[in-house]
């Protein structure tokens, strides 16, 4: 196995687009190398992204928040700025793992590992954040949710590399909020995730809202109708009932070690009810 | 030399205190040596092949592509380990256990090992072993292994202990049978019966240190090995036997254990790292890896136990009876029998009945933990127990008192008690501020009891003085959680000099005599016995040697205050002899100065705790919280508290994680599904709240000092204790440990 | 495999190794270079006795590969103590008995180090979720959040 430092992009994705099989991308390396510990793994080349500039910088542009690949999640908690836009991600991120881990894991990294559980994504993907491919065929911009195709699966092309993540500047009065389950209160991976964000009208009452579930399916699920049914109310019991129940409906998960079907299904409606309210409430203190 | 073992009062200078660890310093600075951190010239690597399958026969191992890789110096399979076990059932169980013979008996059973030059050369041969197994079904659940079809692991077993014996074999080793009086009666007066069945999953110690040895077996048939271990004097003799070794040439260090919990107390890889080296003629180190660690070494037994309990309605017990099925592994064992008498040890019973089921499964070989088997019987026995307090409408903590055991008891598994201290704990339980604390909306609280043996044992120890008028004290028992502070202290009373001027340290096999290991909560129980001894023998040496320093007969010589005083009118004018006094001298009056003590420690002292425990659950997601935990444990005497609070709050915590979160989860082909910390869910910082201790000091009468064993009653209680608060707090009996979110949820919906 | 020659500072040293390219930082430091207080538990970031620093912020070095290391500071438990002088932490560590195996203490020692640069006053409940990472087996964590507590309170200057 190889590892290689490169210093651009460019020279990232030729050395990725040369050993298009058996190579990995490493920034935060807290899943790939668990991989390695395995007596199975083999590998021919290991592309480390964190010298290339940019890579662990977060900037705010016209397009909102730019997150570069490399970015540890510890990072995020430390901007200001996007604690305040997107508290929602950034609690999110913040589950991922143990302090340790947190000063080496990233959003693109728990993206594009793809697995059903990862914390961020479901934020992600409730926040419609985009991501900024590199690739020998070019660049492209596609949304955060069509990265993970299936557990353990991407849409990126050999030779691709998820760049950045771009979050957009949150419309006035939009609170963003994520929970999840997991049998201690830290060090799990989530038997359920659930992020809503939502947008409130001058009369206090919700003119969008989009909801993500975790962990409940082999992709983030995200229950539209679900998530209309809160669009016109200011969360009443009746509705958050509904709303709850919906997700549940919504959610398609599979019994295995962290939990059953039973009891995913009933915990995603619990706990996107919870983090409806919080998303309303934090609508509610922004200008 | 005579000694006299039995408790003496009187006033302690040192015991009692909490000072600094002598291995303190090195562990902080990280120069301690724990298993993997030692190194010999010259050393192999090895890695172990492990069976995938849960129940497979082995029809052909070829190993030849892995020993023509360059860099590969041994290969060994179980030809390499002949049987020598000469009939000996269970050390024929160790041995199939290290490396599979013709059937692999569970997920991650070894089935080759291999030594090579560096750990890249070692993972490239293991992909070379060819292993053809004809897979067999196989059964992991402790019910599903007893019924009539199903797959049977050892053809040969017929079970034991019952009449008349079976004329087919099964999976049921034996049945034990403990208890007095007449059942069926008892429960004829009873005017309300509690009768459940519990079920409690498998664990493990979870110890933070993999199982790690370095060995060495020169061409001289002299061998050494470097190892953390509860007992290297076990390992030596365990290991020289399945080897063909000599003992006496087999030198086993311990190095600093990781952590144990029992689960030291066995050999898993030890052998095959020796065999390993024999074959290779150069040092191998051997280190498991944490899936290793979760899928071949240690657990404890899954359980299932029926319990019946009878009272009148003013609070007696008549009758209780219990019938439990403990998972033994794949091998014969005794873990139900213990379970079975540790069941109902708590209480003061007319009548009472258990009978212990062992189970062989397709799980690996069932280990030591803690007070092993007493923690689900206690479960049980102390659910049961509130359920009926409650359907008789007495406080649960009134019941128990009502029915505690006390001295001159006779013990449901036999022995009448001595001085105890169960009623005492739940003394001191009802009177705690705890216990009338309030409770918030969510919560509920639980108490429970628990008991533990408690063990002696074959115990050496040497204490040397130095010409300076310090001392080294060398003992044979592992120091597993601070025991070579305690002992220090010990020295340093008995001599009567300070505890800075004792530096106790762990011998290895060729330096001491036999000790066993430590367990049984036995470290400083009984190496303390020896230390007093081996002091008072080399008290006896330094009143000779004052005697000759004066030319006065020793009869006129009283040891007092760690000096040398001559007594009577004629040696008034005599100034004391320090130690260091007589150390000085040593060399012109008789050389080196030591004592030495062998002994059996006899009289290990029953222990019993009481625990407290508060819950918050989540009702609409199962997610439970500890929020107050008071542990009450009789400690006889506490040598050096903050210890004592360790182990108590060090085994509430591991009962805290087997309640609610820990278990082996097995898929249906019957391998391990969460063989690491990630999945396997030991309780984390953020999980507990402080843990609150209160020291009782009931005197052992059969230590000079009182002391007994600290280490394993307190993972006794925890289950029971947390089953009770959560019950409490949702109002609905939880039977199945661990208590986990989605079995609270799947209760709380079965009740609406 | 080849080996890659790297260059770094540990513990305010310049330290120069050569390593291979699937090694980790926890095995460089300990089968090159010979500091084995960093401890590996599990190899796969779940139990922190492996915790080093890396530039300012405390990772599990059994996830960071020794390659990574280039031109990067790390600190690890050999580098707490100035010669005899124990850090406050190691000291209230021995005070307060907060440990007993020891095995998982260097990693504590290092994440409570961590911990108290960033925050010299945390609450209980801050330091048991940023320690969440550590595993300790034997104590319950009672005597370690005690001991972390104290040594805060020690450098800050209180009154104990």
């Amino acid at each position: 196995m190889r590892y290689e430092r490169p210093e651009t992009l460019e020279d990232a994705v030729g050395l990725l687009s040369a050993t298009p099989e058996r190579s990995h991308i490493l920034a935060g390396g807290t899943d790939l190398l668990v991989r390695m510990k395995n007596d199975d793994f083999d590998a021919d080349l290991v592309v480390d992204i964190k010298r290339i500039a940019g890579m662990g910088e977060i900037a705010r542009t016209d397009a909102g928040f730019v997150i570069g690949a490399a970015v540890p999640c510890a990072k995020l908690a430390e901007d200001a700025a996007l604690v305040a836009a997107w508290p929602g991600v950034v609690e999110a991120a913040n589950l991922i793992g143990s302090t340790q881990i947190q000063s080496r894991c990233t959003m693109t990294g728990n993206l594009c590992n793809a697995g059903p559980a990862a914390d961020s994504v479901p934020a992600l993907v409730a926040v419609d954040a985009r991501v900024k491919i590199v690739g020998p065929e070019g660049n492209r911009i596609i949304p955060a949710r069509d990265v993970p195709v299936g557990p353990g699966q991407t849409s990126l092309a050999p030779g691709e590399i998820v760049a950045a993540i771009v979050l957009p500047e949150p419309a006035p009065q939009t609170g963003s909020a994520y929970l999840r389950f997991i049998p201690r209160t830290e060090m799990d991976i989530a038997v359920v995730g659930t992020a809503v964000v939502l947008t409130r009208d001058a009369d206090g009452t919700v003119a969008s809202a989009r909801v993500a579930l975790g962990a409940v399916g082999p992709r983030v699920i995200v229950p539209d109708d679900a998530a209309q049914m809160l669009v016109g109310t200011t969360l009443d019991d009746d509705t958050l009932a509904r709303f709850e129940a919906a997700c549940s409906d919504a959610a398609t998960p599979i019994d295995d070690k962290r939990g059953t079907v039973a009891f995913r299904k009933e915990v995603a409606g619990v706990l996107a009810r919870r983090a409806a309210k919080i998303a309303y409430d934090r609508a509610g203190e922004t200008q | 030399m005579s000694f006299d073992a039995s408790y003496n009062e009187k006033e302690l200078n040192a015991v009692g205190t909490r000072p600094v660890r002598p291995d303190g310093v090195d562990k902080v600075t990280g120069r301690a040596r724990y298993g993997a951190d030692y190194n010999m010239p010259g050393q192999l690597v090895a890695r172990v092949l492990r069976s995938p399958h849960a129940h497979a026969r082995i029809l052909r191992i070829d190993t030849s592509q892995a020993e023509a890789l360059k860099g590969v110096k041994a290969v060994v399979t179980a030809a390499d380990l002949p049987d020598l076990t000469d009939g000996d059932a269970s050390l024929f169980a160790i041995l199939d256990n290290c490396m599979a013979r013709t059937k692999a008996l569970y997920d991650g059973h070894a089935v080759a090992a291999v030594a090579a030059i560096d750990v890249h050369v070692a993972r490239k041969a293991l992909k070379l072993i060819e292993v053809d197994y004809e897979v067999l079904p196989h059964v992991v659940d402790v019910d599903l292994a007893m019924a009539p079809d199903a797959p049977v692991l050892d053809e040969t077993i017929i079970t034991k202990g019952v009449t008349p014996a079976p004329d087919a074999p099964s999976n049921v080793f034996a049945h034990s049978e403990f208890g007095h009086g007449d059942v069926a009666a008892g429960f004829a007066k009873a005017d309300e019966i509690v009768e459940r069945t519990f079920k409690t999953e498998q664990t493990h110690q979870g110890y933070i240190e993999p199982h790690a040895c370095v060995a060495s077996c020169n061409s001289d048939g002299s061998a050494e090995m470097w190892v953390c271990t509860q007992g290297p004097f076990v390992y030596r003799q365990v290991c020289a036997d399945l080897l063909g070794l000599e003992v006496s040439k087999l030198k086993v260090t311990s190095s600093e254990i990781g952590g144990g919990f029992g689960g030291k107390t066995h050999v898993w890889a030890e052998p095959v790292a020796l065999a390993l080296s024999r074959k290779a003629g150069r040092p191998v180190k051997l280190v498991m890896s944490r899936n290793e660690v979760f899928r071949a070494s240690g657990p404890t037994s899954a359980t299932s136990i029926d319990v019946k309990i009878g009272a009148t309605k003013d609070g007696t017990i008549t009758a209780a009876e219990a019938t439990l099925r403990y998972t033994s592994g794949p091998y014969p064992d005794t873990w139900a029998e213990t379970g079975a008498m540790t069941a109902f040890a708590c209480y003061d019973l007319e009548n009472v009945k258990t009978v212990g089921i062992e189970v062989l499964v397709n799980r690996p070989k069932v280990a030591a933990y803690r007070a092993p088997s007493a923690p689900m019987a206690a479960f049980a026995v102390e659910s049961a127990i509130d359920s009926l307090a409650h359907k008789i409408g007495i406080d649960a903590v009134d019941f128990r008192i009502k029915n505690a055991a006390r001295e001159g008891t006779r013990s449901s598994y036999g022995p009448v008690y001595g001085p105890i201290g169960i009623g005492p704990t739940l003394e001191a339980a009802k009177a705690h501020a705890h216990m009338s604390a309030p409770l918030g909306k969510n919560q509920g609280r639980g108490m429970a009891c628990g008991f533990w043996f408690n063990f002696g044992g074959q115990t050496c120890t040497d204490l040397n003085i130095s010409a300076d008028g310090t001392v080294t004290l060398s003992v044979g028992t592992v120091d597993v959680g601070g025991s070579r502070a305690s002992l220090s202290m010990i020295a340093a009373e008995e001599l009567g000099i300070a505890y800075e001027d004792v530096k106790a340290g762990v011998a290895d096999t060729a330096s001491l005599g036999y000790n066993d290991m430590t367990d049984g909560s036995r470290g400083t129980f009984s190496s303390s016995m020896a230390t007093i001894s081996a002091a008072r023998n080399a008290i006896a040496v330094m009143k000779q040697r004052a005697a000759l320093m004066w030319d006065i007969p020793v009869e006129d010589i009283e040891w007092k205050d760690g000096q040398a005083h001559a007594v009577g009118a004629s040696h008034d004018n005599l100034a004391p002899l320090s130690v260091k006094d007589i150390a000085a001298k040593a060399g012109n009056t008789g050389g080196p100065i030591a004592g030495h003590s062998e002994l059996v420690a006899d009289g290990a002292g029953v222990s019993f705790g009481t625990h407290i425990c508060d819950v918050e659950v989540d009702p609409e997601t199962g997610a439970t919280r500890v929020i107050r935990y008071t542990v009450i444990q009789d400690a006889g005497k506490a040598v050096h508290p903050a210890y004592v609070e360790g182990q108590y709050q060090g085994g509430a915590a591991q009962g805290i994680g087997w309640a609610l979160n820990e278990e082996y989860i097995y898929g249906e082909d019957g391998r391990l599904q969460n063989a690491g910390f990630l999945d396997y869910r030991i309780p984390v910082c953020s999980d507990l709240p402080m843990i609150d201790t209160q020291i009782l000091e009931i005197p052992n009468p059969n230590h000079p000092y009182g002391v007994r064993g600290v280490g394993e009653t307190s993972i006794v209680p925890p289950l029971a204790a947390v089953a009770n608060a959560v019950s409490d707090a949702v109002g609905v009996r939880m039977t199945h440990v661990p208590i986990s979110p989605p079995r609270i949820l799947a209760a709380l919906k079965a009740q609406r | 495999m080849t080996t890659i020659a790297v260059s770094t500072t540990i513990n305010g040293d310049d330290v120069e190794y050569l390593c291979h390219a699937d090694e980790s930082l926890l095995d460089v430091l300990r089968n090159r270079l010979g500091l084995m207080g960093s401890k590996e538990g599990c190899g796969t970031g779940d139990c922190g006795a492996c915790s080093t620093m890396l530039d300012g912020r405390i990772v599990c070095s059994c996830l960071v590969l020794g390659a990574e290391a280039e031109g990067r500071e790390i600190e690890t438990i050999e580098g707490m103590a100035h010669g005899h002088d124990l850090h406050p932490l190691q000291t209230k560590f021995l005070e307060h008995a907060a440990l007993q195996c020891g095995i998982c203490t260097p990693g504590f020692l290092m994440a409570a180090k961590a911990l108290l640069d960033v925050n010299p006053d945390p609450t209980e409940e801050e330091i048991r979720f940023w320690l969440a990472g550590n595993l300790c087996r034997c104590t319950g964590y009672d005597k370690i959040v005690r001991a972390v507590q104290d040594a805060a309170a020690e450098m800050r200057g209180d009154a104990a």
